[in-house]
């Protein structure tokens, strides 16, 4: 009696695949310029009195100068710490005041910033804003504060898996470039930062130039104009130069363990992949998503979680960095497993490159990509930062309405041609850290 | 006092607004007893359906810990209608992403979709809360997966593990006192026939809530539940135990070393009233109390401790008022370099006693209320928050006013009350100190 109810939801599943094609068509990003050349993509939604705004600096940790690893990073845990007349307390205080939210991170490729405002707050929100951004103080006790906190952090990071795993394998694939310094840099690099180099990064990071901001919310464009002149406009036009060399992941792999006594083993992989404007870039992806993607449906969950009971997590995603792109993943194995965890999945690698993806795979790789992209779009928060993304990869302002379209016209010839001249084993640098039974420290 | 009456008055007339409340649910009920909520927000076309089930860790039976979880995980292995992987397969071919949660309370399932996949999804949650169809080799390979996630969110981490080890000891008698994912050795000796029985005891419509929040109306989703929920047969749902912890007479101090503690750190958990358990009248006075005490940089312990000090890297407070059995009060902090655990275990004690001896200030409590106030704004964007707020709320057995009424009790909580809510947490007989430091001692 079940089964004609299951093919009326298979019906009803086909029929909606047309009112997806324009997944964002309720969102018009405006462009917002303002009278000092600054420029903001804008949604517009007055749905709740709120106001998202997402900015970010290109050059980040990568661009962080020789023996000061972790600079960008102590900056984004600093300019929230004071600024014009008003001391750290002070500042903090006017924020938990207005219910202004307004915070800053470091990535390898960016420094950004995120503040969070309601409507009848924002001038107060956009004057701290800009109060950071301008006069940042640096004063000693939360330079001092600030920097214990990340030193305790990175103290920390000696004894965690995973933490260790990312930064072995960055340095094992590559070794000598920027993007192989962790971001928040070492303990000795980190305790030998000064105010001054504080004041140097604001004064050659943060520019006209390198800047791109996102909005959404209780604002229209007219108003945003005048905010981001006040708050980005006295910037600096132009960025210090702070040139990163292109890298490439090493055509041939290798498998690093690192011993720590832990019952389970942390494992990290990656190999090259493309850039974000590649031409085979969205053939990847849509590959990757069969291979390691979401939605308990990829390959590598099925055989090592599903079938076998080798790990609770198992993925590969896409990593395309500005100056270095990569196909990576991770799983979390006990110690006496790790070798047959690693086997099953260098063999889903080596059976994609051989073998490829069936006609059945592509299609339903393409339902779940592009009937999920509308789910992005359900908090102001989200929708900024997807803008900031954008600007940052150097993509449309039309994107969200054209990005199901690049999915949809990847053929299986296409994803299966990218994926045998991708992927392969042997290029895979794998980091094992635990205590792995039955395999060799390699090298 | 004219301000406060004016305050009571606008209040008042506020409660008579259609939109007064936090997320202005519409709720009703099944023939067969299943509670449904409508969480309206018509921002984007999309929609989070979950289902709540009113069973959690704090349901097992002795020797038996771990099997709600462990039942959460093989809820995803088909049934005769949708065998094997299908349930996944059919929400990804949808784009919905989806997922399944358990607590001490509850144990929930969700996937978020576009509206006009919902009626899909209902008809998938709604077989398998009594279709579930399991083999002995899904059970044996799905619980080397649970030991993995034991393995990687408790056994690797010593935090994580102290953290076990403070609620075994806060909670003398409360199921409380066993972790959610179970402890390895019972995960291992959880058998087919336990876990079935476990879900035919507890997985009823009538032992359910559905929430659905996004792109719909109480109006347009009636028919559907009615149609895929309300035809399974109300069950003979047993009530759930209601267990209370003897008078705590010690307190308790537990310390775990373990080499690879590089930061160490201290903390203290005090048994508390919830808004179900205990003297639940003080409870809203102890969230604004705690974000007063330890709530982000502007509190009294972050600055006492980690700014004016300089004694600790982090410090602060957090209150858990939320659950069906008893909450829990928890004040923590992490030493600067070359201070010991005992100089700020010290520190927290002295901002603790001066709360006790002089309360709060007025500037202290508008604070407090204001940021409480403008969170409910910054919870409203999002599509998932309300959902989950509600379902955790009412599946733990809170009336729905608890979460709708919240900002306005908030805002009426007197500095007085404030004080005479410190009473309720801190004695110290009732708290488990926890101290984190690295094999070779301080």
């Amino acid at each position: 009696m079940r089964q004609p109810a299951r093919y009326a939801g298979l019906a009803l599943a086909a029929m909606i695949i047309v009112a997806l094609a324009r997944p964002a068509a309720a969102v018009e990003v405006e462009e917002v310029v303002g009278e000092s050349g600054v420029t903001a993509w804008l949604v517009e939604d007055r749905t709740n009195p709120i106001i998202s705004v997402r900015f970010a600096w290109r050059g980040g940790a990568a661009v962080d100068p020789a023996g000061k690893a972790g600079l960008a990073n102590l900056v984004s845990g600093l300019l929230d710490e004071g600024a014009g007349d008003l001391d750290s307390k002070a500042f903090q205080r006017r924020l938990d005041e207005h219910s202004i939210s307004l915070s800053f991170s470091a990535g390898k490729d960016s420094f950004s910033g995120s503040l969070t405002m309601l409507t009848g707050k924002a001038d107060e929100a956009w004057h701290l804003l800009d109060l950071a951004l301008s006069e940042p103080r640096f004063d000693e006790e939360p330079v001092a504060r600030i920097g214990g906190q990340i030193l305790a952090g990175l103290r920390q990071d000696e004894e965690d898996p995973d933490a260790i795993a990312g930064k072995t394998l960055m340095q094992a694939l590559y070794p000598g470039h920027p993007y192989a310094n962790p971001t928040d840099g070492t303990v000795a690099s980190v305790e030998g930062l000064t105010r001054d180099d504080l004041r140097a990064f604001v004064r050659e990071r943060l520019a006209r130039d390198n800047l791109v901001i996102g909005v959404v919310g209780d604002i229209g464009a007219d108003e945003l104009a005048v905010a981001i002149d006040r708050v980005f406009g006295h910037l600096p036009a132009v960025a210090e130069d702070g040139t990163v060399a292109d890298v490439d992941a090493p055509d041939e792999g290798g498998l690093r363990v690192v011993r720590k006594n832990v019952p389970q083993s942390s494992i990290l992989f990656a190999q090259r992949g493309p850039d974000r404007h590649h031409e085979d870039f969205y053939a990847l992806y849509v590959v990757n998503h069969v291979l390691g993607g979401g939605g308990f449906t990829a390959r590598l969950y099925n055989e090592v979680r599903e079938k076998r009971g080798l790990a609770y997590s198992v993925y590969s995603y896409m990593a395309p960095y500005d100056h270095a792109a990569m196909i990576a993943g991770g799983a979390g194995t006990v110690n006496a497993r790790v070798g047959e965890t690693i086997e099953v999945i260098r063999a889903e690698w080596e059976r994609m490159a051989t073998d490829g993806i069936s006609e059945a795979e592509l299609e339903d790789a393409k339902k779940y990509l592009t009937g999920s992209y509308p789910l992005r779009f359900t908090s102001s928060g989200n929708i900024a930062d997807m803008l900031v993304g954008l600007q940052l990869d150097g993509l449309g302002r039309d994107y969200f309405d054209i990005r199901n379209g690049l999915i949809d016209a990847v053929t299986l010839e296409q994803a299966n041609d990218a994926a045998r001249r991708w992927l392969d084993p042997d290029s895979l640098t794998i980091v094992v850290v635990g205590d792995p039974d039955g395999i060799g420290d390699g090298g | 006092m004219t301000t406060r009456f004016l305050l009571a008055a606008i209040l008042f007339l506020c409660s008579w607004r259609a939109d007064a409340g936090i997320f202005n649910p519409e709720i009703f009920s099944l023939d067969n007893g299943m509670q449904v909520v409508v969480v309206p927000n018509h921002r984007v076309p999309v929609v989070t359906h979950m289902v709540w089930y009113k069973v959690g860790s704090a349901d097992e039976g002795p020797g038996e810990s771990g099997i709600a979880h462990f039942l959460e995980h093989l809820m995803f292995k088909g049934t005769p209608t949708y065998p094997g992987a299908s349930f996944s397969t059919i929400v990804a071919q949808n784009g919905g992403q989806q997922n399944a949660f358990t607590s001490y309370d509850y144990t929930a399932y969700f996937q978020t979709v576009a509206r006009d996949r919902l009626e899909l999804m209902m008809e998938l949650e709604a077989d398998r809360m009594t279709n579930l169809e399991l083999s002995e080799r899904d059970v044996a390979t799905e619980r080397e997966v649970v030991i993995e996630e034991r393995r990687s969110r408790v056994e690797n981490s010593p935090g994580a593990r102290l953290r076990e080890q403070l609620n075994a000891a806060l909670y003398l008698n409360h199921p409380y006192r066993r972790p959610v994912i179970g402890w390895h050795h019972e995960i291992a000796g959880l058998d087919y026939d336990r876990i079935i029985a476990f879900y035919r005891k507890w997985y009823a419509p009538n032992n359910a809530i559905l929430v659905v929040a996004g792109d719909i109306t109480a109006e347009e989703l009636k028919p559907l539940a009615e149609k895929y929920y309300g035809v399974i047969p109300r069950a003979d749902t047993p009530p759930r135990d209601w267990l209370e912890e003897p008078p705590h007479q010690a307190a308790r101090t537990i310390e775990l070393r373990d080499p690879r503690v590089r930061q160490p750190s201290w903390q203290r958990t005090y048994m508390a009233p919830s808004y179900l358990y205990g003297a639940s009248e003080h409870v809203d006075a102890l969230q604004i109390m705690a974000e007063i005490l330890g709530g982000g940089s502007t509190s009294r312990l972050y600055r006492a401790l980690v700014i004016d000090g300089g004694l600790a890297v982090s410090a602060g407070a957090w209150y858990n008022p939320d659950s069906r059995g008893p909450g829990t009060f928890t004040v923590y902090a992490s030493p600067a370099p070359g201070v010991s655990l005992d100089e700020v275990a010290a520190a927290v004690d002295a901002e603790i006693a001066a709360l006790i001896a002089d309360g709060v200030t007025e500037d202290e409590r508008k604070r407090a209320v204001d940021g409480i106030g403008a969170s409910v704004i910054f919870a409203r964007d999002s599509l998932s928050t309300g959902a989950r707020i509600i379902g955790s709320a009412l599946a733990a057995g809170q009336s729905i006013d608890i979460v709708e009424d919240w900002t306005e009790r908030i805002a009426a909580v007197t500095p007085e009350q404030i004080l005479a809510a410190t009473g309720a947490v801190f004695d110290e007989r009732r708290s488990v100190t926890a101290r984190l430091v690295p094999e070779a001692g301080q």
